[in-house]
């Protein structure tokens, strides 16, 4: 990969109190590229992502982010960023269309109306445009939260398990369209999903983070290859079970 | 300071209220309460001729005024309840919206509320018991916006605190101005309360709002002093409550916090 550093993290460290989340990491991420986060729960990938968004401070280092420090030009970086997590929702009280309009305008999205007719069709959500989002089923919300998160035709994708809720036919549905909006707008992306063969299928490279540490960063197959395995899962599967077989032998 | 955002905040909890009949009710429920129950013992005395000074001008006139300053207070800290209940706030957060435009928002929101309880408390007073708030004049006004701002400082302590400590400290949206209220001087003068609890009574900007206005039901003059003391306090404590919102948002986001608020 040769392109423009979109994303650099040098050094970055977040402790709370004696515990470190995560230790001295940094990696760069290009323009254009499905960038996937994996690791075993507590590994800190949901650390690295909410100081990736400004939602927590570093303990040190630096992340800059379209070239800019997160923490002097957070509002020039969040207008060009988004975010969609299947933990995270749109009031439910609000029909569709309420939603995204409210949020076109806190990303001071132009022409806001186009915009949102033409995310509803790209999601085959036109026709909900006017129920209420507490009536949405959950692949419906996964839809709309994934709208609301192209407003601003983001630089930059922060998605945090985006298809957790999703049958396999919407899924691979999703992860065709993210590809293709990747491939025409060159957005980056950044992935993180329990689902390896997913996790496999859609990521340009992979950062493999374990215990607050950069365990391996690299391409799936090069990640593969590394730890000589069949596939993204049995690597997983050969970490998450190192310490367990560490105390066995120990033992 | 961008005005689309916060109008777009506005909007949102403006779209909540036109289709949410709770959260309509929750505007006039029980200041309508309030007025039935204080208004008829209020009547009930004066029709009894105790003799005392004229009760239902100064309680009704009280308890409109009490709910104001609770209705701007609740402006702030159910609005921004409704956000951790939606699960909204990780997308507000994570948008380029600027701490202050949330607060501003959140004040605008406030002062609607306020206005719309207000008028309807004032209105309800004037058809069941012929009370006329405006009897008091033009001087209601600074009475009001003191009353508005001391709203919002505590509505402002209150998010910092649900913030800080999640849905646990949910109670204080409804319970702190209620903990102020004994001491406040809002249906009785300062010097009826015990000689040891007067110098804090006076920390209060609401009592000397209420004070105030007492004595302009009585001597028909306004008293500037207390209406001084009232909004120089009031400066000060809103000031206090916008930096320790600011302090709150820093340690939310050291100890990473956010997203269980977001989340939870």
């Amino acid at each position: 990969m040769t392109g423009t550093r979109v994303i650099e993290v040098n050094n970055l460290t977040k402790s709370f109190g004696e515990a470190s989340a995560l230790n001295d990491i940094s990696f760069s991420v290009e323009e254009g590229e499905i960038f996937g986060f994996l690791g075993p729960n507590g590994a800190g990938k949901t650390t690295l992502i909410q100081l990736l968004l400004g939602l927590m401070t570093p303990t040190a280092g630096e992340i800059k982010i379209l070239g800019m420090d997160l923490i002097k030009d957070r509002e020039a970086i969040l207008s060009q960023v988004n975010f969609s997590s299947s933990y995270v929702s749109l009031p439910t009280s609000l029909t569709l269309w309420e939603n995204l309009l409210v949020f076109a305008k806190l990303y001071g999205v132009k022409n806001p109306q186009d915009k949102i007719n033409s995310l509803l069709t790209l999601f085959e959500i036109n026709r909900l445009k006017d129920s209420l989002t507490r009536n949405l089923s959950s692949g419906q919300l996964t839809r709309l939260s994934l709208a609301k998160a192209l407003l601003n035709s983001p630089k930059i994708l922060f998605l945090d398990e985006p298809t957790a809720s999703l049958d396999p036919d919407i899924a691979d549905k999703t992860r065709t369209l993210l590809k293709a909006i990747r491939n025409e707008s060159r957005t980056t992306i950044l992935y993180t999903s329990h689902n390896m063969k997913e996790m496999q299928e859609i990521s340009d490279r992979i950062v493999f983070l374990d215990k607050g540490e950069i365990l391996a960063c690299g391409t799936p197959d090069e990640i593969i290859k590394n730890f000589g395995e069949e596939n993204l899962e049995d690597v997983f599967l050969k970490i998450a079970r190192r310490d367990v077989v560490r105390k066995e032998n120990t033992q | 300071m961008n005005f689309s955002r916060i109008g777009a905040l506005i909007q949102r909890h403006l779209y909540l209220y036109q289709r949410s009949l709770p959260r309509i009710m929750e505007i006039f429920f029980w200041p309508l309460m309030d007025l039935l129950v204080w208004g008829f013992i209020t009547v009930y005395f004066q029709r009894s001729n105790i003799g005392l000074p004229p009760f239902v001008t100064f309680f009704l006139g009280a308890l409109i005024l009490w709910d104001i300053l609770y209705r701007a207070q609740q402006g702030i800290s159910i609005s921004f309840l409704e956000e951790v209940w939606s699960k909204n706030l990780l997308n507000l957060f994570v948008s380029p919206m600027r701490p202050c435009e949330f607060l501003v928002a959140l004040m605008s929101i406030s002062v609607g509320k306020m206005l719309t309880a207000g008028t309807a408390s004032a209105l309800l007073a004037w058809i069941f018991y012929s009370f006329n708030l405006f009897l008091v004049g033009i001087s209601i006004i600074p009475f009001v916006l003191n009353l508005l701002v001391m709203g919002w400082a505590i509505g402002i302590i209150s998010m910092s605190m649900i913030l800080r400590y999640g849905q646990e400290a949910e109670v204080l949206a409804w319970g702190l101005g209620f903990l102020i209220q004994p001491f406040a001087a809002v249906f009785y003068p300062v010097s009826v309360l015990p000689a040891w609890v007067q110098p804090i009574s006076r920390m209060i900007p609401a009592s000397h709002i209420f004070e105030g206005m007492r004595a302009v039901l009585e001597t028909g003059e306004i008293p500037y002093q207390s209406l001084m003391k009232a909004t120089l306090l009031n400066g000060i404590y809103l000031a206090l409550a916008i930096v320790f919102f600011y302090y709150t948002l820093r340690v939310v986001k050291e100890k990473g916090l956010l997203i269980h608020r977001g989340t939870e």
